[in-house]
């Protein structure tokens, strides 16, 4: 399960254990995690996990599904500063779109890798920031 | 005219690289066709019937000779020597081989031009009247609008997987030119109390199988706040459109099935957040990005005219074909001493919106000597000369005649929308260009479309609505029936500031029963008007259809059975069950009717 971010794939474990919502919000006490979503969360539900959460992973059902990108692009106008992490089916293609929506790095399973290995995403990583929008 | 600065061409030049990339990596397997296809899509390439067909972008429909002139080229390097003006103002051309795509798209970029988003489901090309700049009757000139909305959309990083495609036009008139009504976001330039610039917003217009009148989501939005408020609407919608079935992931629906109160509620607070988001790059236009932006649309040099000219009344006293065409293709201009031109692409028999490279040609060595260097392409798959003067009209008729471009017949009878149909589109279901060329030739006597006068005839051959069937005064939608060709006729829609969806009239004609159905309906009309000024439109809407529909359907009328089809091919009329395909906007069902058909545009 590559991780990628502007550098091509890493090995860096993830910092902590990834729960869902529910067992963020049963588990009570205030140890750091991660929290892994679906990409259909409103993002105002997570705002008050904010302060002990380290990553937060939006999941990709298929890379034809946009919604990650808005959720994403919200989490961060909310105030989340941690990690962001697209996880699951996105495309190479998609990299740029993901870092300028916000998200860190992106995670891919390794069958998906296999065929876009890390060459493909490293140039992808490079077209960041030339949409019309960079004018701005 | 926008001139490309260098983000622009940095964003069309990288676009043709990473698309030969992408060329490359599909070969290779890297990217599954699955993955491939929204790519190509949304640089424009679609698979049709019998090829490749390139969309390519004409933002907001305006050119110059240059790029008119390199259209021309394309179309004779790469393609069969013409091409095909659409109703969303783009080019299209049928027959690109996909290995010279790539070779296509860097000759677009070598003069400003390109074909990203005209497909996919993504934010497509932006649409705007096509009088833009010219009209008399203009509040504001749209283009400035539609430029700061095309660089925003361009690319967008958020946008580019959206639930559906997503169209936005922007008119600048009162008058409606640009169908805004029928679009995702139409954008209506206006005035507050205080006289301060902005748009009324409208949401959730469209057409295709669930036809629907846009409603207003914000009655004032000031101009500096434009964009911060469409990427609330986006954002919303790309959150919330539905995903499950493609048929119904239009904002249209989202907008119909929540209710616009709530996304209206939903978009305004995402819009506030937008508005206060401290940190990361500003949406809102300062007065100087505006003023950047709108002195690239700085009226052109007109000279200082006067409004009368006696050789032009000369001319039209001696001419009776001249004065024809300046009848029915002129229109004033907001300067004195100009006018603006309307080069009719539907010649009588003619496939509506094509232009062969010769004619591009001419029409680009027209513009460069009579229209300051411009020109426009109208959803009607018309082009437009905007800035002609009075004085030489003649001369402008002259060089039309020659080309066979002089067609005096804008806004009449053959003035006809149509979508490609069957002869090209792997969506159609029935022939679209051939009924338009038969309903052409029927009432090609200059004399008789001139008593019929006023009329929008639009023609889809499928449900998708590509040819704008449903605000066509008269409607016709080509459908399969058992595997014949099925015409519905709708009555009553309207393209302009005062939309409305046409009425379907009844069961459908068979492919040859077309035409002398609408001959019967023109023959009522004229029966019927008041007054030789009555439009058709204000025939049917004073009257009401019942009138028409007895015009259509005779036997029916007399209480018997409806006739038996004098052609050889069966005819199978519209199962009695099956749910309207068109109703007007209030009424409109949200559900897809069953029966209904399952192609769709991508």
């Amino acid at each position: 399960m590559p991780i990628v971010n502007d550098n091509g794939f890493t090995d860096e474990a993830t910092p902590a254990p990834l729960l869902s919502l529910a067992a963020l919000e049963s588990g009570g006490g205030d140890a750091r995690c991660g929290l892994e979503v679906a990409n259909d969360t409103d993002a105002r539900d997570l705002a008050s996990h904010f302060a002990r959460v380290d990553l937060i992973a939006v999941t990709f059902p298929n890379f034809a599904d946009g919604r990650g990108f808005s959720l994403a692009r919200r989490l961060r106008a909310l105030g989340y500063r941690g990690r962001l992490r697209a996880k699951g089916h996105v495309i190479a293609d998609q990299y740029p779109m993901a870092r300028a929506c916000g998200f860190d790095e992106v995670e891919i399973d390794d069958s998906l890798a296999q065929r876009q290995p890390e060459p493909h995403w490293v140039s992808a990583a490079k077209r960041q920031g030339h949409a019309l929008q960079a004018r701005r | 005219m926008y001139r490309y600065d260098e983000f622009d061409d940095r964003f069309v030049r990288e676009r043709v690289s990473q698309f030969r990339n992408q060329v490359e990596r599909r070969l290779s397997g890297a990217l599954t066709e699955d993955e491939f296809k929204p790519l190509r899509l949304q640089n424009g390439l679609y698979l049709q019937l019998h090829a490749y067909m390139l969309r390519v972008a004409v933002p907001y429909g305006t050119l110059d000779s240059r790029q008119m002139r390199q259209l021309a080229m394309i179309a004779e390097r790469w393609d069969k020597g013409y091409g095909h003006f659409t109703t969303r103002q783009n080019i299209q051309y049928n027959w690109p081989k996909l290995a010279d795509v790539p070779d296509i798209l860097e000759a677009l970029a070598d003069v400003g031009m390109h074909a990203i988003q005209t497909s996919g489901n993504c934010i497509r090309n932006v649409t705007a009247d096509h009088f833009a700049g010219a009209a008399d009757d203009e509040i504001e000139d749209p283009r400035p609008t539609a430029e700061i909305v095309r660089q925003w959309s361009g690319g967008h990083p958020e946008f580019a997987f959206l639930p559906r495609k997503f169209k936005i036009a922007v008119t600048g008139s009162p008058n409606d030119r640009a169908v805004t009504k029928a679009h995702d976001i139409g954008l209506r330039m206006l005035r507050n109390s205080v006289g301060e610039p902005g748009y009324e917003v409208i949401v959730g217009g469209g057409m295709g199988r669930t036809p629907m009148v846009g409603k207003v989501i914000r009655e004032f939005l000031p101009k500096a706040q434009l964009l911060p408020y469409l990427e609330a609407v986006l954002r919303v919608y790309n959150l919330h459109g539905r995903r499950d079935n493609k048929y119904k992931a239009r904002i249209k629906i989202l907008v119909h099935e929540a209710k616009l109160e709530t996304i209206r509620a939903e978009v305004e607070d995402e819009f506030q957040r937008l508005l206060a988001e401290a940190d990361g790059p500003t949406l809102a236009l300062s007065p100087e990005e505006i003023a950047r932006i709108e002195a690239y649309f700085a009226p052109p040099a007109f000279e200082k005219l006067p409004d009368a000219d006696s050789d032009l009344d000369a001319a039209l006293m001696a001419d009776a074909a001249f004065r024809d065409w300046v009848e029915t293709n002129v229109v004033g201009h907001r300067e004195s001493g100009y006018r603006i031109v309307t080069v009719s692409l539907k010649p009588i028999g003619g496939a509506p919106g094509d232009a062969s490279a010769e004619q591009m040609r001419t029409l680009a060595d027209i513009a460069e000597r009579y229209s300051l260097d411009e020109l426009r392409v109208s959803h009607e798959q018309n082009i437009v000369l905007p800035h002609v003067r009075a004085a030489d009209l003649p001369e402008v008729f002259a060089c039309l005649q020659q080309a066979d471009l002089a067609t005096a017949n804008i806004g009449l009878v053959s003035d006809i929308i149509a979508c490609p149909g069957m002869d090209y589109c792997a969506l159609a279901t029935a022939r679209s260009i051939p009924v338009a060329q038969e309903i052409s030739k029927r009432f090609a006597d200059p004399a008789l479309a001139k008593d019929i006068g006023k009329l929008q005839i639009k023609i889809s051959g499928c449900i998708n609505a590509c040819g704008h069937h449903h605000v066509g005064h008269i409607g016709i939608l080509g459908l399969e029936k058992a595997g014949v060709e099925s015409y519905q006729i709708t009555l009553g829609g309207d393209a302009t500031e005062t939309t409305a969806i046409g009425e379907r009239a009844g069961p459908g004609f068979a492919y040859d029963e077309v035409v002398p159905a609408i001959e019967r309906l023109l023959d009522a009309y004229r029966a019927l008007r008041l007054t030789d000024d009555e439009t058709f439109l204000q025939a049917y809407r004073r009257l009401g259809a019942a009138p028409f529909k007895a015009a259509l359907y005779p036997q029916a009328a007399n209480g018997s059975r409806p006739a038996v089809p004098r052609t050889e091919a069966p005819r199978t009329e519209a199962p009695q069950t099956e749910a309207p395909v068109t109703t007007h906007g209030s009424q409109r069902k949200a559900a897809a009717a069953p029966g209904e058909y399952v192609f769709y545009h991508f």
